[in-house]
């Protein structure tokens, strides 16, 4: 329940504090990112696809770029903070460009065990 | 003092005795001829010396053990009376006499002897156990050794207060002692190890003593707050003749009624829940029984408010938008840790502490916890400010309270809940769309989502009498009874999950429902004897691996230390100590050598459906059964 209540919050203050410029990402290499991804641990919570699991889902349709580095850098719920020290910018585009190339899920309705 | 003295000489003397007469054996050099001597002999007529043993009274150094009628004959009488239906136990020394009158006096039916593989596991199954039954299992166990071994799901149990009727075994007079193990494995005060978590214990010193004791045990095991009670049972008062039958008088149990709420507290309670516009009914740990579940049913509906927790069936529209945010009234039953739900404190770079409340919400609890704590280990979570606290049974408070709502609850209070309903309802819609909807995402991922193992559980569950026995589908499964889901509580124990879910499945044995779980990798590898346990007693359950391959949470917190310290190399560090990938574990393999139908390990989420139903069907045939699904971390 913790979980949860994190996740509305996370989601809820993204989409408060989303600023209306800076939102275009930088060039990033979504192979390396894929990588990083698993090497950086975002996976342990966030699951291999970003689909969410103890954090947030960061995926498909990532939120803004700039929301995206500033909840990383300053987060504001329970995630900690990853400064450009433990993550360069560089390797931030590269996850972003990852998530970036994650495809929508199936619709609801054409999973037959999540639609009856 | 019942503890027979007939016969009671010199053991010691009797034991160098015996350890002389098997160092002659040992030095015949030819044990062909030592069997044939005794063939002939056998069959020839006794030696004077012979005759002399047989006729003439025992020497001063010959203590005689043998004894038609041992006091633990008259333990299993005690135990009979108390209705105890199982008595799990890895078998121990300090207990041999129990153990032997159990089954050859008791019949080995009511208890009947469960064969486990580690005290941490008896303990564990007896905690499942009582969450189905509603009554306790017994536990024997060795001292020294064997409750270090039992100590943590001890506590598990204290910690979810569930009655455990435990024994532990001891030799009291050292000079009964066999050299070696047996000093090893007594003890002056065997309890001591686990005082600081049992809720009463006692070292009875006669047969009467522990009858009087065993009543008041189970009786304080079963009164709210339960939890689990142990008696130190004296092995030479097990072995020993209890004299006269006649004389030993078990004392009758009658149980004692669960404390009620103040009648003026909860018509306070009452007032605040009425009058509130946004009430929030916290369920916590309140609902033991089926009926437990249909008054917090009736609560709610009564107040026409949201129910976090507390076994709320899936459908039900009052069991989704619950705010503690915009809550103005907070009705807590039994929560472990209520500051904990009103808090919130971040484990980031600071530590941040802030309150989840508006100003003025008023906190009701009614917990049976605030009657007895024990005051070192630190289960009782951080103090919460509360407006009104009610020190009573959740569960025998509940009648008292919705009566007293309903008498307040006016034509224009009635159609404010009518309209707040609804609100609630549509919430509730919107929740079950939305977890739908969530478990779309990673649905084909490898590998495999814990949402696709939940649906595919659920497909394959969904038509039977299924029971919950450890991790569940939340939202997408719809958990409809008392015993669909088996309740949180406990404190946290890796370890405890794998045989709680075996005692449980025994316990919804008798009613052959299906009996399902998820259960957790690093929990299983704590003591996965427990499985075996399930299948040398035909328990049937089906359970479904969570194999993530490490025990994740603490990866996150290496994690998060090694941000917190800006490691700047910290690049795959945080699995060092904390996966258990290399090798991966196959617990398909580890089932089916302990003789359960094992499948796995599944990987491909289209092989998950086939696997399970397999899986199903042989557990509806009355086997245990796992599959192995690798899954995603969280």
């Amino acid at each position: 329940m913790h979980a949860l209540i994190s996740i509305v919050i996370f989601v809820s203050v993204l989409a408060a504090q989303t600023p209306p410029q800076s939102t275009t990402a930088p060039a990033g290499n979504a192979d390396a990112g894929k990588k990083l991804f698993q090497e950086k641990g975002c996976f342990q919570c966030h699951d291999t696809l970003g689909q969410g699991g103890d954090g947030p889902r960061l995926a498909p349709k990532p939120i803004p770029y700039a929301a995206f580095m500033k909840e990383l850098r300053q987060p504001r719920d329970q995630m900690p903070p990853y400064t450009a020290k433990m993550m360069p910018d560089k390797e931030v585009a590269d996850i972003y460009a990852y998530l970036a190339t994650i495809p929508a899920p199936p619709e609801v309705n054409s999973i037959p065990l999540l639609s009856r | 003092m019942e503890k027979s003295k007939k016969n009671r000489v010199n053991r010691r003397g009797f034991l160098k005795g015996a350890a002389a007469g098997a160092a002659a054996l040992v030095a015949k050099p030819n044990l062909g001829e030592a069997r044939q001597t005794q063939t002939v002999r056998a069959a020839a007529l006794p030696t004077a010396r012979e005759l002399a043993a047989e006729t003439e009274p025992p020497s001063t150094d010959v203590e005689v053990l043998t004894e038609d009628h041992p006091g633990a004959d008259f333990m299993v009488d005690v135990l009979k009376l108390l209705g105890l239906e199982y008595i799990a136990a890895m078998p121990a020394s300090s207990f041999r006499g129990l153990h032997e009158s159990i089954i050859n006096y008791g019949g080995n039916k009511d208890p009947e002897l469960l064969t486990c593989c580690h005290e941490e596991s008896s303990v564990g199954i007896a905690d499942g156990y009582a969450r189905v039954a509603g009554k306790p299992m017994g536990v024997m166990m060795h001292p020294n050794v064997g409750i270090q071994h039992a100590s943590m799901n001890i506590y598990n149990a204290f910690a979810a207060g569930t009655p455990v009727f435990m024994i532990v075994g001891n030799t009291v007079d050292a000079a009964d002692r066999r050299p070696g193990a047996e000093w090893e494995h007594s003890a002056v005060d065997p309890a001591a190890l686990v005082r600081d978590f049992v809720k009463w214990d006692d070292a009875p010193g006669s047969l009467t003593h522990f009858a009087e004791s065993a009543i008041r045990a189970y009786k304080i095991a079963m009164t709210p707050p339960m939890g689990p009670v142990l008696l130190s049972t004296d092995s030479g008062l097990q072995e020993a003749g209890m004299g006269d039958r006649q004389r030993l008088r078990i004392p009758k149990l009658t149980l004692t009624t669960p404390p009620a709420g103040d009648a003026s507290a909860v018509a306070e309670a009452a007032r605040l829940l009425v009058a509130a516009e946004n009430p929030v009914i916290l369920g916590g740990e309140a609902v033991r029984s089926e009926n437990g579940l249909r008054l917090l049913i009736e609560l709610a509906e009564t107040l026409q408010a949201p129910v976090q927790g507390g076994k709320m069936p899936t459908l039900h529209p009052l069991g989704a938008g619950a705010n503690v945010r915009t809550a103005d009234v907070i009705l807590g039953l039994q929560v472990p840790d209520f500051w904990g739900v009103v808090n919130r404190m971040t484990d980031q770079q600071q530590r941040r502490v802030s309150s989840n409340l508006k100003p003025g919400t008023k906190l009701i609890s009614i917990t049976s916890r605030d009657l007895f704590l024990r005051s070192n280990t630190q289960y009782y979570q951080r103090f919460t400010d509360v407006d009104l606290g009610i020190g009573a049974d959740p569960e025998t408070t509940l009648p008292a309270l919705i009566e007293a709502c309903k008498r307040l609850i006016t034509a224009d209070r009635k159609r404010v809940f009518e309209e707040r309903g609804k609100k609630l309802a549509a919430a509730h819609a919107q929740a079950m769309q939305q977890a739908r909807q969530a478990a779309t995402y990673g649905w084909n991922a490898t590998p495999i989502s814990v949402a696709r193992l939940q649906a595919e559980m659920w497909e394959v569950i969904k038509d039977k009498d299924w029971a919950g026995i450890a991790g569940g589908g939340g939202r997408l499964w719809n958990a409809d009874k008392f015993y669909r889901t088996l309740g949180a509580g406990g404190a946290g124990a890796v370890g405890s999950g794998l045989p709680v879910a075996v005692g449980a499945a025994l316990g919804h044995k008798k009613y052959g429902r299906l009996a399902v779980g998820i259960q957790k990798d690093g929990d299983f590898m704590c003591a996965p004897g427990a499985l075996w346990t399930a299948a040398h007693h035909r328990i049937p359950l089906l359970l479904a691996m969570h194999n993530n391959r490490a025990y994740h949470q603490e990866v996150m917190h290496i994690q998060r230390m090694g941000l917190r310290h800006q490691r700047g190399s910290f690049d795959k560090s945080a699995g060092i100590g904390t996966r258990i990938d290399d090798p991966p574990i196959n617990y398909a393999m580890m089932a089916k050598s302990m003789g359960l139908y094992g499948e796995g390990p599944i990987t491909n989420p289209n092989d998950l459906g086939p696997a399970l139903r397999r899986a199903a069907e042989a557990a509806m045939k009355g086997e245990p059964a796992l599959v192995d699904v690798v899954t995603q971390p969280r």
